[in-house]
């Protein structure tokens, strides 16, 4: 996980990020006006360097093209509530960031607390995972893992959301790191990665309302789409 | 049509109008379904779309297919573009690129790159971006702009823009620190930007 969220505006508007740290970076972006301006003026600089390049399609293609939108009905644009000045904020112009402002996930509290410039974030990140540890439908599950040190999870169901805290974990060797997942209908879907040893409490991304169980793994620094090691811990959820 | 947006101009095309279709209306007309307006949209797209996508996929075949793919989504997702957040051009351009990372990145990309890790990683071609340039005013200051970049910015820039490779797998490529790879592309499109006087 990068230390330094802000940094990955570039390598964002160009798609070089993988596909955990894209969910990431977009996560922030809902949440940074100073990163979503910056990327918006980088993908105007990467429209650029796709103005050197220019090849005529074949011809077959455009019949294709405009047969295939007969079928397709353009979406809605997305309508603001007057109301609400946070979906005014929220508003998004590129696909994606639909995505990503529909599920206010926050990032984890490790990515945050070293940036003073994001003090915003800071403390709703805190906050979201102080919000979970003190739901009052808090559920609680710890373990502790043959390679040492405990892993305890609190999910709130009200609240959609689970936070992952960690003590006294087995240090790593450079290049890897613990991995979350959350299962659902029987497949594990990556769900962040621990920072460091995984002292800071790390609010788990996507839906945990719904997850059969939430899995740690040790896994490339990269993170990875599957687990590729069985999992340190599993914890299985109660099903509604 | 907006004079402020000369980039909007396309390819040139054979015989057609003589002023360049504005294309951030173009994509409001699309978006409430006028199909008229999207052939409009696809004829000043089409040569810079494909080029993009082969340049990405290399395979002429895959390249139509992420085209007509990128073309789909443009015509389903038109109401979302935002003027206010930057040019039409650039807002297409980058779906049309998410769509062919996206292809070179699926299984079937380890091919891919495991064969031409070797020949990408020997000698990036400083000059092949530029001169693939088409000689008009504004591919001169395309031209003009990419020459401002350093070369280790270049290098950077165009692995990950048009290798489609992760900034990590492009930090490994060239022997960098891990996080040194993501801010050379950053510091490169940042000059790239403030060369061009675009964006915001």
């Amino acid at each position: 996980m990068s230390s330094d969220i802000h940094a990955l505006s570039g390598a964002y508007a160009v798609d070089a990020l993988d596909d955990i740290e894209r969910a990431q970076f977009e996560r922030h972006l809902a949440e940074c006006d100073t990163c979503r301006s910056e990327v918006d003026s980088l993908l105007e600089a990467s429209g650029v360097l796709a103005e050197a390049v220019f090849l005529a399609p074949p011809a077959a293609l455009r019949d294709r093209v405009l047969a295939g939108i007969e079928t397709v009905r353009p979406l809605p644009p997305v309508v603001t509530n007057v109301v609400s000045l946070d979906t005014v904020r929220r508003k998004r112009r590129f696909p994606a960031l639909v995505a990503a402002a529909a599920v206010v996930t926050l990032i984890g509290a490790g990515v945050a607390v070293t940036q003073p410039w994001q003090d915003e974030t800071t403390q709703i990140t805190l906050s979201a995972a102080d919000r979970v540890l003190q739901a009052p439908d808090a559920e609680t599950w710890t373990k502790s893992p043959v390679t040492g040190g405990t892993i305890k999870v609190t999910r709130s169901r009200s609240l959609n959301q689970a936070v992952v805290e960690a003590k006294g974990l087995a240090t790593l060797p450079d290049g890897k790191t613990y991995a979350l997942w959350l299962q659902h209908d029987g497949v594990m879907i990556p769900a962040g990665l621990l920072s460091g040893e995984g002292t800071l409490p790390v609010v788990l991304e996507g839906d945990p309302g719904s997850a059969e169980a939430t899995a740690v793994s040790i896994e490339p620094a990269s993170g990875s789409l599957h687990p590729t090691t069985f999992p340190i811990a599993t914890f299985e959820f109660e099903q509604v | 049509m907006d004079p402020l947006r000369p980039e909007a101009a396309g390819a040139p095309s054979t015989g057609g109008a003589p002023v360049a279709p504005d294309l951030s209306e173009l994509l409001k007309l699309s978006a409430r379904g006028d199909q008229a307006a999207f052939a409009e949209l696809y004829d000043a797209m089409a040569t810079r779309v494909y080029g993009l996508a082969v340049r990405v996929v290399r395979d002429p075949a895959q390249a139509e297919e992420v085209t007509q793919e990128a073309f789909l989504e443009i015509w389903r997702m038109a109401s979302r573009y935002d003027v206010e957040r930057g040019s039409a051009t650039a807002w297409m351009l980058t779906i049309v690129h998410r769509k062919a990372v996206d292809r070179v990145r699926s299984a079937e990309a380890a091919t891919r790159r495991d064969t031409t890790y070797h020949s990408q990683n020997q000698a990036v071609d400083h000059d092949s971006t530029a001169d693939a340039a088409h000689a008009s005013l504004e591919a001169r200051r395309v031209r003009a702009a990419l020459h401002s970049l350093t070369a280790v910015q270049r290098e950077a820039l165009e692995l990950a823009y048009f290798g489609g490779y992760t900034h990590t797998e492009v930090a490994t490529m060239l022997d960098l620190p891990v996080g040194t790879a993501k801010t050379r592309i950053r510091d490169g499109l940042i000059r790239l930007r403030d060369t061009m006087g675009v964006g915001a």
